[in-house]
């Protein structure tokens, strides 16, 4: 356990920390540069394959997804590279479940498990609740979003579709593949789980991540993502520096009680045409999506050539197809432990 | 009631500046006679019990715990809730009056207090301060005094309206009895479920601000400064679980003023930080909640300076199924009444020097005083026959599992303990015997 701390000195003390099932990807932190370079490789291995190979991959393993809040991509994404896999997908939603009859997160996992679920991809509007499921259900789980905190297949995503546009997909990644790649993630990092993914994930490949946003979406304590991540509150400034421009969108569904001035804002932080010429002509544009056209992004930079929002959908089906397989440890992934 | 003689011991009894080898003498739920070693040797007891190695205190006296009862027997009741007290060195202890109903009638507290509940210990109650604890209206703090009430709180929220804080701080003055407050703005931890800081921020959840719990205490202090000046009344306020520097300085700074302020301190506030959640461990979960190191570090250095004046655990169960819940849905409060001493011991006096009569003064003399339990919380010939036995070098890891609390939702599963209790009698009743 951390945090124990005995005096004046801060001597932990061994308690036993929670094991969740091998393959399971709840937050960043848990993988090594070893491991998301081998899941980077798997992915391009499946992507290599043909149709027929890939079905047979998971052919009659389960996958339940678990969705307590809305999504597109992620849960189409998922879904699609389940299916891709020979995977049976089942889909429990909080509005069509007995969730919403008061069924406890952990007795909604023992039934999906009960039912023959041999991983679970859970979306969930509350912070931590893929650590509950993992622990209740000793199932290998996804998180695919989890409140405020993390969406960890995104930052993976986001990766493989910053190495494949800076030209940067070698065999192997390590700790220096990013040196110089500065990444500018602008917009609502507060409520945002893909900045803390990515801020927590990117560093440690190398890259130096600004946080760009005001006060009241970002405060100063986001430094303590750890080493790697810098905070600048002058977009163009922050832009000027970028190789990679990552755009958010206001999360007014978790503004509880923020009130965000939204014409100072889009003059502030947008990011648009002009701006994006004037201080970084060459930087790719990424955004995880939702985004809000004319608020955080305009539409001409979207649609524009330096915009990869497309290629981070079809780069996250790809990398979700290999999270499967490695959660069902059924691919390459028998060198690396977890 | 039989007699027990206890030899050899080291008897620590800050209330009588004791601390020096003494045999104890128990007689008929009192104090018999302290003297020096061989002084007893002719006195006939039922039972001797040989304390040599051992420290020989007065009963530990937890002036905040939850014992759920009655309506949430399921996660406590006043007898678990009390074997569990014996097990830790409490010969007594203060029910918070959440419970269901709330403790804001006479019937109630006499309920409460009624021997029938079955408490090993003794058992005394702070009902509320206001009717449900709603923070509106004020309840009859004479009525409930004459029943037994040593103080009046709404424990678990605050007492948040100005004029109805001060009502209850002046009637509570003219009883003699504290005001216990919860000392949290909750105007401004809406929607929050631990500190507010880095850790927070990582781990996505809403923190709530050291700010929230010094607004209170700055407002209770500004309240009992205006009742002083002008009603002639000197109101006692005791301000709970204080977690944070700043509210530690308001509070100093309100007892050099002169003002009656007393303050306790839990034991997972000085041992633990919020880095403690870990992975949204919810028995890491409490309000107020595990701060910043920082924080921590200025909470040691009042129990060291003398601005604290107990140690309290806000013992709070909860049920497995109710903790086995997503971070922010899961219940605040972990239990604490047998980790208590085992962490004074280890942090404060092994880890900052903090001497064995100040732990036993912030454990059992400065307590009584705060509730004015009279005999209690010292030796003193003629005193309650209420004592704790513990092997002060005793190193020990608690077993959550082992607990005699109906609930296991502590942080110290597992973790090394320093001290450990030989046995705890209440007046004259031996209630605990280590195993």
């Amino acid at each position: 356990m951390n945090g124990w701390t005995d005096g004046g000195t801060m001597t932990r003390v061994e308690v036993k920390t929670l094991e969740y099932a091998a393959g399971s990807l709840l937050k960043v932190g848990d993988l090594s540069v070893e491991e998301v370079s081998a899941i980077l490789a798997e992915t391009d291995r499946i992507e290599r394959l043909d149709a027929a190979e890939k079905a047979r991959i998971l052919v009659g393993r389960r996958i339940a997804l678990l969705f307590y809040e809305s999504s597109t991509r992620t849960r189409t994404s998922f879904e699609l590279a389940a299916k891709s896999l020979g995977a049976t997908t089942t889909l429990v939603s909080d509005k069509s479940s007995s969730i919403e009859k008061g069924e406890s997160l952990k007795d909604t996992g023992l039934t999906l498990r009960a039912l023959g679920a041999e991983c679970i991809i859970l979306r969930h509007a509350s912070s931590g609740a893929p650590f509950l499921l993992a622990k209740s259900t000793g199932l290998p789980v996804l998180n695919a979003g989890d409140g405020m905190h993390e969406h960890p297949s995104q930052a993976l995503l986001d990766l493989r579709t910053i190495l494949t546009r800076l030209g940067l997909k070698t065999k192997a990644l390590d700790a220096k593949t990013l040196d110089g790649v500065t990444v500018v993630i602008t917009g609502d990092i507060l409520h945002s789980r893909v900045a803390r993914s990515n801020a927590m994930l990117l560093p440690k490949l190398g890259a130096r991540v600004i946080l760009c946003g005001p006060a009241a979406l970002l405060p100063e304590y986001a430094l303590g993502l750890g080493p790697g991540v810098e905070i600048e509150r002058d977009f163009d400034k922050a832009l000027k520096q970028a190789q990679v421009a990552m755009m958010l969108r206001i999360q007014r569904e978790r503004l509880a009680g923020v009130e965000i001035d939204l014409a100072q804002y889009i003059d502030r932080y947008q990011l648009h045409m002009e701006r994006l010429e004037k201080d970084a002509p060459d930087a790719l544009v990424m955004h995880p999506g939702p985004m809000i056209r004319g608020l955080e992004i305009a539409g001409e930079v979207a649609d524009g050539p330096n915009s990869a929002i497309e290629e981070q959908v079809r780069h996250g089906l790809a990398v979700r197809s290999a999270l499967l397989v490695r959660a069902l440890g059924a691919g390459g992934f028998e060198s690396v432990t977890v | 009631m039989s007699d027990i003689l206890i030899l050899n011991g080291r008897v620590v009894d800050p209330a009588s500046g004791l601390d020096a080898e003494r045999d104890v003498l128990l007689r008929d739920g009192r104090v018999a006679a302290v003297e020096a070693p061989g002084g007893l040797n002719g006195a006939q007891a039922k039972e001797k019990i040989d304390a040599a190695g051992m420290v020989v205190a007065p009963g530990l006296i937890d002036v905040h715990v939850h014992l759920r009862e009655p309506g949430q027997t399921y996660k406590e009741s006043i007898k678990t809730g009390t074997a569990a007290a014996a097990a830790g060195g409490f010969t007594s202890v203060v029910a918070m009056p959440n419970t269901v109903p709330v403790n804001d009638s006479v019937a109630g507290l006499e309920w409460m207090l009624d021997e029938a509940r079955g408490a090993c210990v003794k058992l005394f109650a702070m009902p509320a301060a206001t009717f449900g604890s709603n923070g509106e209206e004020i309840t009859d703090f004479h009525a409930l005094h004459r029943a037994g009430a040593v103080g009046f709180t709404d424990d678990g929220k605050p007492v948040l309206e100005t004029r109805v804080m001060r009502t209850a701080l002046v009637a509570a003055a003219s009883v003699g009895v504290p005001i216990s407050q919860h000392a949290e703005d909750t105007r401004l931890t809406g929607g929050c479920s631990m500190n507010a800081g880095p850790v927070a921020f990582r781990l996505g959840l809403r923190g709530m601000t050291i700010e929230a719990e010094a607004k209170i205490v700055e407002r209770d202090i500004r309240l009992l400064r205006e009742i002083e000046r002008y009603e002639g009344l000197r109101p006692h306020l005791h301000v709970q679980h204080v977690s944070t520097a700043k509210a530690m300085e308001l509070i100093r700074a309100a007892k050099n003023e002169g003002l009656h302020v007393t303050c306790e301190v839990a034991p997972h506030h000085f041992s633990l930080t919020d880095e403690a959640i870990g992975d949204y461990d919810t028995n890491a979960k409490m309000n107020p909640p595990l701060r910043a190191e920082a924080d921590r570090m200025a909470v040691i250095a009042a129990l060291l300076d003398g601005t604290v004046d107990c140690i309290a655990t806000d013992h709070a169960p909860h049920a497995r199924f109710e903790k086995e819940q997503e971070f922010e849905r899961a219940p605040n409060g972990i239990t604490g009444l047998e980790t208590a001493l085992g962490l004074a011991l280890r942090v404060l006096h092994k880890g900052h020097g903090m001497k064995i009569s100040r732990v036993m003064e912030l454990m059992s003399a400065n307590p009584a005083g705060i509730i004015a339990a009279a005999e209690r919380g010292t030796l003193a010939a003629g005193s309650f026959a209420d004592v704790v036995i513990f092997d002060p070098a005793a190193e020990w890891s608690f077993e959550a599992k082992r607990s005699r609390s109906k609930s296991k939702n502590t942080p110290f599963d597992g973790a090394a303990m320093l001290g450990r209790v030989a046995a705890t009698i209440c007046e004259g009743r031996v209630v605990y015997r280590g195993e």
